[in-house]
């Protein structure tokens, strides 16, 4: 009997709850009056921007010529002032020979443009990619204070772990813009990478101090007791066998944060789920806009898990 | 070679504070094979650590070449590297090679040139017969296997004196030998060896001296002849005839 066979009915089931949940949802929908309008929804992730080329001068039209979709229009004032202007052939209004007055439209430029949604997600990327970076640095060197021989750099190491996880990030957040930022005069992107970066960074140092931990004594005392010093034991027999046991628990932090980034919209930083508010005080489509929020971290998020996924199965190789 | 003097070492922890040395003074010359036995928890394990500076004694000298260990000035890395150590839980590195294991600190303290420490680690290998595993990780290996890498790790940092904790205490019965016929080997070539273990028959065969180490102190010290066969001390006897 092979595994297919004994598994065939769970996996109905699974597929008979979904379509539940999702048939559940859908009626409960249908009851209370909302309009669907995922319509216009694809304009939010990119759209095709249309400006206005106007005329700096009085000026005349000497040449229109054709190039591909658009046309270049080239305007003379005088002996010395000229300028070519760029517009989409089909917004053209003028002709050659035309004298122009300045600030009269000669057509438009189209151009394709990454709508807020893209550039939501672009900020929430970025600013999860830094305070990831930062966090990652912090927490290691927090995590090795934590387990360090000096009794002040300990206590440091703990004061700071403990305050960050036994308080809430909103609150963090809304320390270092208002609090901090104001009296260091920082700018609301720093003070938001700033909290982030510090949040990972002492969940992070947990995991590295967990880590170095679970490496078993004997290790650092057989390098120990062939002459290797501290910072050799540590760097060439200690963290390398404790990374591969922190990768997992570090990854899933750090995808935490790609969710937990959200919370810096509080301090107008137009991240995805900022730019999602946004879109729907002018839209209304709460309901499209919201899904399709989610959606997008989870694309992200599960992206990652799967990458992660992978590089635990390549390090995997010496046991 | 090594000089102990009225060592002390006291571990005070929640459940009280433990003499876990208490006031040992011997001497090892060159080449001699010193064997510690004595019934669990007499120290023998904390005495042979505070040797290489893995335990901080709390009182009196450990001198080894001339070096004292309780002077604060004394660079303890410099000892380590002379005093080679074998653990009863093989401890080798498992992210690393057998062949990197032997290279490793070869390289690190004793700056030798990765060719250089290689060639050395290879040597070792062939000695303790395991050359052709130089490129597995050491979860491939037997605990015999494994053991006799790990005395090889610590030999290729050409140690002066070579510390051994119940080297074969978590073999299987069948691998103790091979374990035990490298450390006569090491002997038979003139190694300075201090040797805590449970296997007489060894003790008996090799030791130049046998120390037995009771509640910390050192109860009884003697040739194994003299040890084995007639030994003074009621304690001494007792613990004879619960392990022969
Ligand atoms: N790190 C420590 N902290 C507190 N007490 C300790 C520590 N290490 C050893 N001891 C205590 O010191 C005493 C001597 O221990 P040690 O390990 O040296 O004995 P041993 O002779 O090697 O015994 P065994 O044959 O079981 O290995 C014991 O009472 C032990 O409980
Ligand atoms: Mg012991």
């Amino acid at each position: 009997m092979n595994a297919t066979d004994k598994t065939w009915p769970w996996k109905l089931l699974l597929a008979v709850i979904l379509i539940g949940v999702a048939a559940g949802t859908w009626g409960a929908v249908q009851r209370i009056d909302y309009q669907w309008r995922w319509n216009r929804v694809p304009q939010y992730f990119a759209y095709l921007a249309e400006e206005a080329r106007k005329v700096p001068f009085d000026g005349k039209v000497t040449a229109i010529v054709p190039q591909g979709k658009d046309v270049l229009v080239t305007l003379v004032a005088g002996k010395s002032e000229k300028i070519v202007l760029t517009v989409s052939a089909d917004s053209l209004k003028v002709k050659e020979g035309e004298e122009l007055f300045a600030g009269d439209t000669v057509g438009f430029e189209k151009s394709w443009r990454l709508g807020p949604l893209m550039l939501g997600l672009w900020t929430t990327l970025w600013l999860s990619a830094v305070s990831s970076l930062f966090g990652l640095f912090l927490g290691l060197i927090t995590g090795l204070a934590r387990v360090s021989k000096n009794f002040t750099i300990r206590w440091l190491a703990l004061l700071y772990v403990e305050c960050i996880r036994g308080t809430p990030l909103l609150v963090q957040i809304f320390i270092a813009y208002f609090f901090l930022g104001t009296v260091f005069n920082l700018s609301r992107n720093v003070c938001g990478v700033g909290a982030l970066a510090l949040f990972a960074g002492a969940y992070v140092a947990e995991i590295v101090r967990a880590g170095i931990q679970s490496i078993s004594k004997g290790q650092t005392e057989a390098a120990r007791s062939l002459g290797m010093t501290a910072f050799q034991t540590m760097r060439d027999v200690v963290m390398p066998q404790a990374f591969k046991r922190i990768l997992p628990p570090l990854s899933g932090q750090f995808i935490s944060l790609i969710k937990d980034s959200s919370l810096v919209s509080v301090i107008a930083i137009t991240d995805l789920s900022k730019s999602g508010r946004e879109i729907i005080t002018s839209t209304f489509a709460t309901f499209e806009v919201w899904l399709l929020v989610a959606a997008m971290y989870l694309l992200v998020t599960s992206l990652l898990s799967q990458l992660v996924f992978y590089m635990e199965r390549r390090l995997a190789v010496s046991d | 070679m090594i000089k102990a003097q009225n060592v002390v070492k006291i571990f005070s922890g929640q459940s009280g504070v433990v003499r876990a040395v208490d006031g040992v003074s011997t001497e090892v010359a060159k080449g001699e094979v010193v064997v510690i036995i004595g019934p669990s928890g007499s120290g023998k394990s904390t005495f042979l650590r505070c040797i290489n500076g893995l335990e901080a004694f709390t009182e009196g000298h450990i001198i080894i070449d001339g070096v004292d260990l309780a002077d604060k000035k004394t660079n303890i890395n410099k000892v380590r590297a002379e005093v080679g150590m074998v653990f009863q839980q093989f401890n080798l590195f498992p992210h690393k090679t057998v062949l990197e294991n032997l290279t490793l600190a070869q390289c690190r303290v004793r700056k030798r040139s990765k060719k250089v420490a290689e060639e050395k680690a290879r040597m070792l290998l062939r000695k303790v017969g395991i050359h052709e595993k130089a490129d597995e990780f050491p979860s491939r290996l037997s605990g015999g296997q494994q053991q006799r890498v790990a005395i090889a790790r610590a030999l290729a940092m050409d140690p002066k004196i070579m510390l051994f904790d119940e080297p074969t205490s978590a073999l299987d019965p069948e691998m103790v030998g091979e374990v035990l016929d490298v450390m006569k080997q090491l002997a038979k070539e003139g190694m300075t060896m201090m040797v805590v273990t449970h296997e007489m028959g060894f003790a008996r065969e090799v030791a130049d001296r046998v120390i037995f180490m009771d509640e910390g102190k050192v109860v009884e010290v003697g040739t194994p002849e003299h040890f084995f066969t007639n030994p003074r001390e009621e304690r001494a006897k007792l613990f004879l005839k619960q392990v022969l």
